[in-house]
């Protein structure tokens, strides 16, 4: 039976602590026991899973929810060929015969194996199967049991698991049964949690000291069972010792989320920020170097993003790698439909700035027009590479989300490679030349026609680039641009036009100010107070954070 | 002798038949207009688009039946490309300009209010095809959508009843819809005996796209102990980073569902599913419900669109009954006449796509089921629970304090969409 | 007599304001004088429309005055033609009183379902018309006074200055979609009823305020004219040409600009609020940004710093997009699109400098 057991993950420790349920117990051993009287391979057992299976085809989901605590208890290990696909959603059965497939698309087709021993069976329509449906309870139930959520199971995450499951379920005896583990336990997170999980036992069972001792130690604790377990304790024991302890406990905690939480707003802050500064960045070069107010801005970063689109089309197996293939993939996009603008229409608006905004405000209709019209005028789908999803877990009460902290990152990255460019590149030379003085820079043998139209490649670009980053965060769709075009600009004029720096210095402050208001006063008032900051702020200072200085700033 | 009658007689005979056919293409050549209001530029387009072509489907499909009365169904579609004003404009030149003798259109609350007034003005009929927050009964439109008891209660009914939640997150896009939703459910909720501090209500402006902060807060509210749950009016476009923000930190729809009433197939076919699989939808409609009846649907709406890869979605589905309510009532009014099919409508009934039937009640809006779906990784939408039987849709919800005592009847002697049962008087208007 | 002091030199506003006369006379008696099973009958629908596109002319005019004759692009106009909408539409909600759905006689529908208790002060005043009508031209005015003041004061100018009124016409978009806000949200105001005791929907109403409208556009077209003619309006050119040159000589530049700026934004308060009754409805919409941007295009289109351009501007475009949006609905922004950057490069004096090119040649 122990090695029967070893084989399906049910090892001894975990019935002992069943042992203490008494009713899985009974109902466990019950299902165990006839098990003994069988061999494995006897044709009996596939009729033993039976009921169950029948249950999983055509029963409400609460039998469904039975169906599975019958296949997980009937010990059969051919019942984990069935959980597993089941939770995946990839089990089925056959609308003819009833018989339970695992089905698999493959084109307008499905391929069905047989659960039991994976041969296949074939290739059917759509129309001819029907999926077993599955909701959250059962997902839930499913994890557990193919886990067999155990805490010795060999994965410390299930092991984690079992003891928060415990811990939020406040089992009976928590205490005992962690002490005896606590040892030999390797994993350090877990074994805090044990800890924590012993300490919040020992204050259902222990005497007045042994709680005290208990509150003090977890007074260090961040998980929210113990705030949610010692606020309960400090209304309930009052003003006794142990109500005081908890409630001194309680203050050193909170201390500790509050500051947390700070954290956790910067880095919000940061966040927005540095999607602003993507956003904005390319538009410090058109706008800021190039005195182009480039209304289609929004547009190209858009191209961007549907560039992404794209290539994950184009390399469906390859979603991890696609947006490593996107960011160049993008930036030449875009670059060439900067490169086409500039060319075609704004090289004959130099030296009237506000008509630029007219005739690219023109180029982003047409943009967004071409994209409804081609593509589609829905929202498309981007997917998320692995690596961007998820969090790091710090603690539990912060978390910084893997897609933010990459943006962050490679917002920064980018500001680099384009503030190098700008300084340690004849193109950048090049440009800030042209930019100065444009006359000058003629007289000096500057091909400022060129120059300007590579400028303005690298800002739409880098556009192209931005809309990379923001395709991992919101909506990719025709109106994409729109949503970022004013903020763009408030970010440029608010940093200073014409400053790399700025903008960058802008783009996070303005995230970080948003993030810190956006609690109090609600996510609309805060950008309202935003907006209205800038206003005021370009009184005082009509060039922004970082005036460009010299005389060709006059005109 | 006798051949010069019957030559007369023939003759006769060849004109009569030549007359009828001539009165008879006469007759063919007269169409029935039938306008379309939906945007087809601007930010609705995303959501509006898809119904022109429902809309267009339903006509060709019953012009293939030979029409209505013997008359072909012409559309007349105008693009009022989500400019609200735009949307008054539209109507009036559909109704003056074209004469057409229906409407099918608008999708925000905002482009109906200004509709209104012109289609009273030129007594026009619009059949209004989405789910919206009430508080309204005009006798120019039929509402075909969901009202609030035949959508957002039911959810919460489901949540508190099967899931068990004790601690609600009402999150909403600041506009109409969700402020009148989530007053009526924080009502609901309150006489359910839930406390204010178990409830929290949030609202965000469209578009909204950085949603860090709020998720970490319902992270927050809901690591209470208590089981806690999302009711969801966030608008469309601001769905895909909310989710992806929730699945981002960690939220799954194990510890913490969120149950949404703007999200349908079409939403999720612009988005990564992934993350969102196991939450929840409210509609009375889901592509996934097997019926022969459905099943036709999807496969004509496949054929007409040319690409079966198009999803269908609930508005569509009110947009079909809507057509198919107008249809029935002109062929029993025998005419087009506004005022005539406005009254011949009320008690038509016509079979839903989900193996029940819509009737039209005397509040001008229909009987829908309710269905609870839950969202699977390949965007489509499982039902883990349904309403019994069709549940009659509430012109005025009964948890709002101004209109707890109004209600809407068009038929004689009351008629009126904002009768008050208490002073016995008709609101306000002209009537 | 000071008609014609103005018009002197005008001949491009003297067609104009003829051919606003001629068609004003001649719309309103083919509406209500001719049955209107008549080929010769225009419609209520056309007569709203004209109504509308005249309300976007004066709004057009006001955009030229500071764009065309003291440099300054603002892409804020859609804001203070926006408050003069909703100072207008405000009172014509309160003179729905109890016809509401709900019957309430204090409190507008939207504040009833809310469930509001009472009428925020700021809606004090306006159930009587003299109030509002004081209100659509103080409160842009007042708008514009501050913001100018402070923006001009401190010399911000060119593209600052233009971003910033952008950013100012943005916030109060957000703003005004808040329902916190008291002014209906992102339904805004709607279902009104009448004016001054005229019901909105009866023909002779609508000819009213399509007349009121043109009578609107004609004056305010001569008080631009009238300040581009005067010496005020010489200094402004000067500043557009020379900012510094003019400041150092020992004009007033900031003054200058606060007056005309403001002139300007009341100007555009008036147009919001003859718009507002004429389309039923405003909302928060209004205040978009994007809308700020089409209106500068109208004034490209026709022809900057001549007034009349601009209103002949906004009519051809708006004209379009009413004719392309039943036409080609699907095709309609590439035209608008490619309308806009032919103009800004191939006709950099709109259409008006085409028409006087072409005199010029023959």
């Amino acid at each position: 039976m122990t090695t029967f057991l070893r084989r399906t993950g049910m090892q001894i420790p975990w019935l002992k602590l069943l042992a203490r349920h008494h009713v899985i117990w009974c109902l466990v051993v019950s299902a165990l026991l006839p098990l003994n009287s069988y061999a494995a391979d006897d044709p009996a057992a596939n009729n033993r899973l039976e009921p169950a299976l029948k249950l999983l085809k055509t029963g409400s989901f609460k039998e469904k929810l039975h169906a599975i605590e019958l296949l997980a208890a009937s010990g059969d290990p051919l019942a984990l060929n069935y959980l597993k696909p089941l939770l995946q959603a990839r089990l089925y059965y056959r609308k003819d015969n009833g018989d339970i497939v695992i089905a698999e698309r493959e084109g307008s087709q499905y391929q069905l194996t047989a659960p039991v021993d994976g041969t296949a069976l074939g290739r059917v329509k759509k129309r001819s199967i029907k999926k077993i449906t599955i909701n959250n309870a059962m997902r839930r139930l499913l994890r557990e049991k193919i886990a067999g959520l155990s805490l010795t199971n060999p994965d410390p995450k299930i092991r984690e698991a079992a003891v928060n499951e415990m811990i939020t379920s406040r089992a009976n005896g928590l205490a005992r049964t962690l002490k005896g583990l606590v040892d030999q336990e390797e994993d350090a997170s877990v074994k805090a949690l044990m800890q924590t999980g012993i300490a919040l036992g020992v204050l259902d069972t222990g005497t007045d000291e042994e709680k005290i001792a208990a509150i003090s130690q977890l007074s260090h604790s961040l998980n929210p069972a113990v705030r949610n377990r010692l606020e309960q304790l400090s209304a309930d024991a009052g003003t006794s010792k142990i109500g005081k302890a908890a409630r001194k406990a309680l203050v050193t905690i909170e201390g500790r989320v509050a500051f947390y939480n700070h954290i956790e707003t910067l880095f919000f802050g940061l966040s927005l920020g540095s999607v602003l500064v993507l956003a904005a960045i390319g538009l410090a070069i058109t706008f800021g170097v190039m005195g182009v107010i480039n209304m289609a801005h929004g547009e190209l970063i858009m191209l961007g993003a549907y560039t992404t689109y794209l290539i994950q089309q184009m390399m469906p197996a390859y979603i991890g790698w696609s947006l490593l293939v996107a960011v160049p993939a993008a930036f030449l996009v875009s670059g060439a439909v900067g490169i086409v603008i500039e060319r075609g229409i704004i090289r004959f608006l130099y030296g009237r700035p506000l008509e630029t905004l007219l005739a690219t405000f023109g180029v982003s209709l047409i943009l967004q027009q071409i994209v409804r019209t081609v593509i589609s005028p829905q929202n498309v789908p981007v997917l998320n590479p692995s690596w961007m999803s998820g969090s790091l877990q710090v603690n539990s009460v912060l978390s910084l989300t893997y897609n933010r902290l990459y943006i962050i990152v490679f917002s920064l990255a980018v500001f680099i490679a384009l503030f190098l460019v700008l300084k340690k590149t004849r193109l950048g030379l090049g440009v800030r030349a042209v930019s100065q003085n444009r006359a000058m820079a003629r007289a000096m043998g500057v091909r400022s026609g060129r120059v300007d139209a590579m400028t303005f490649g690298l800002g739409s670009g880098i556009a192209g680039v931005a809309g990379v980053a923001l395709s991992q965060l919101t909506n990719v769709g025709p109106n994409l641009g729109q949503s970022y075009i004013i903020d763009s600009f408030m970010v440029v004029v608010f940093g200073g036009v014409g400053s790399l720096l700025g903008t960058l210095v802008a783009g996070l402050s303005l995230g970080v100010a948003n993030k810190i208001l956006e609690p109090s006063v609600g996510a609309v008032l805060a950008k309202i107070l935003v907006l209205v900051f800038i206003i005021l702020f370009i009184q005082k200072r009509p060039r922004g954070l970082f005036p460009q200085k010299g005389r060709a700033v006059e005109n | 002798m006798v051949s010069k009658t019957l030559k007369k007689l023939a003759v006769t005979s060849v004109l009569a038949t030549a007359s009828l056919i001539g009165s008879g293409m006469g007759m063919a050549a007269d169409t029935i207009k039938v306008g379309v209001l939906h945007s087809l530029s601007g930010t609705m387009a995303i959501s509006e688009t898809t119904l022109k072509d429902t809309v267009l489907m339903m006509i060709d499909q019953q012009n293939k039946k030979g029409g209505v009365l013997g008359k072909k169904l012409e559309p007349v579609v105008v693009d009022p490309a989500s400019n609200w004003p735009l949307f008054a404009e539209k109507t009036r030149e559909l109704l003056s300009k074209e004469k057409v003798d229906v409407i099918f259109g608008c999708w925000t609350s905002v482009s109906r209010k200004s509709v209104l007034p012109v289609l009273e003005e030129l007594n026009g009929l619009l059949f209004y095809p989405v789910q919206y927050e009430g508080e309204e009964s005009s006798r120019n439109v039929f509402y075909t959508g969901a009202a609030p008891n035949q959508q957002a209660i039911p959810a919460v009914d489901y949540l508190i009843n099967e899931v068990g939640v004790k601690r609600w997150v009402l999150a909403g896009t600041d506009y109409v819809y969700p402020r009148t939703t989530n007053k009526i459910l924080e009502a609901y909720l309150k006489a359910k005996g839930v406390k204010p501090d178990d409830i929290m209500i949030n609202y965000t402006p469209f578009g909204h796209s950085d949603w860090q902060s709020i998720v970490s807060d319902i992270k927050k509210f809901g690591s209470t102990g208590k089981k806690t749950a999302v009711v969801s009016t966030i608008n469309g476009d601001a769905n895909v980073p909310f989710y992806k923000e929730l699945g981002n930190q960690g939220i799954s729809s194990e510890d913490i569902p969120v149950v949404a009433f703007s999200v349908g197939e079409e939403e999720l076919a612009g988005i990564d599913t992934k993350p969102l699989v196991g939450h929840l939808a409210a509609w009375n409609y889901f592509m996934s419900v097997d019926t022969p009846e459905n099943e036709k649907f999807i496969d004509a709406w496949h054929k007409f669109i040319k690409d079966d890869k198009r999803v269908t979605n609930d508005p569509m589905e009110a947009t079909m009954i809507g057509f198919n309510l107008w249809v029935k009532a002109v062929e029993k009014a025998k005419t087009t006449n506004v005022d005539k099919v406005i009254d011949t409508m009320i008690g038509l009934e016509t079979p839903n796509l989900t193996g029940g039937t819509a009737k039209v009640l005397k509040n001008h809006h229909i009987t829908k089921p309710v269905l609870i779906g839950e969202i699977q990784d390949d965007g489509q939408f499982e039902v883990v629970w349904k309403t019994d039987k069709e549940v009659p849709g509430d012109a005025w919800s009964d948890y709002l304090e101004g209109s707890k005592d109004l209600i809407a009847d068009w038929t004689k002697p009351i008629y009126c969409g904002n009768y008050n049962v208490k002073t016995k008087k008709c609101a306000g208007q002209k009537y | 007599m000071i008609l014609i002091d103005i018009l002197k030199k005008d001949r491009g506003g003297q067609i104009f304001l003829a051919v606003l006369l001629v068609t004003t006379v001649t719309v309103a008696c083919l509406n209500l004088a001719v049955p209107e099973s008549s080929v010769w009958h225009v419609s209520t629908y056309t007569v709203t429309l004209l109504g509308k596109y005249l309300t976007y002319a004066l709004l057009a005019v006001a955009v030229d005055l500071v764009w065309g004759y003291l440099g300054i692009l603002s892409l804020g106009h859609s804001a203070f033609f926006a408050l003069g909408g909703y100072a207008m539409g405000m009172y014509l909600m309160r003179q729905i009183g109890d016809r509401g759905v709900y019957g309430n006689a204090n409190l507008p529908d939207f504040m009833v379902f809310l469930n509001w208790h009472e009428l925020p002060w700021f809606w004090y005043g306006f159930d009587m018309f003299w109030f509002a009508a004081l209100m659509v031209v103080l409160v842009p005015g007042i708008l514009a006074f501050i913001f100018g003041w402070l923006a001009f004061r401190s010399q911000v100018t060119g593209v600052y200055l233009s971003i910033i009124t952008q950013a100012l016409t943005y916030a109060l978009m957000l703003a005004f979609f808040r329902n916190e806000m008291g002014f209906g949200g992102n339904n805004g105001l709607t279902d009104f009823k009448d004016i001054l005791g005229f019901d909105l929907q009866a023909d002779s109403t609508r000819i009213g305020l399509f007349v009121a409208s043109a009578i609107a556009l004609a004056l305010g077209y001569l008080a631009c004219r009238y300040i581009v003619n005067s010496r005020l309006g010489r200094v402004a050119v000067a500043i557009r040409d020379a900012e510094d040159r003019t400041r150092f000589i020992g004009y007033r530049v900031d003054h200058v600009k606060l007056w005309i700026f403001t002139f300007s934004a009341v100007l555009a308060g008036v147009a919001g609020a003859l718009y507002v009754p004429q389309v039923g409805i405003i909302n928060p919409g209004e205040f978009s940004p994007l809308n700020s941007i089409e209106l500068v295009v109208w004034v490209a289109v026709g022809g900057r710093a001549t007034l009349y351009g601009a209103v002949l501007g906004a009519i051809a475009v708006n004209y379009g997009k009413t004719y392309f949006t039943a036409a080609l609905p699907d095709l309609w922004l590439f035209a608008l699109g490619a309308l806009f950057i032919l103009v800004t490069v191939l006709l950099p004096r709109g259409i008006v400098g085409l028409l006087r090119r072409r005199e010029a040649t023959q």
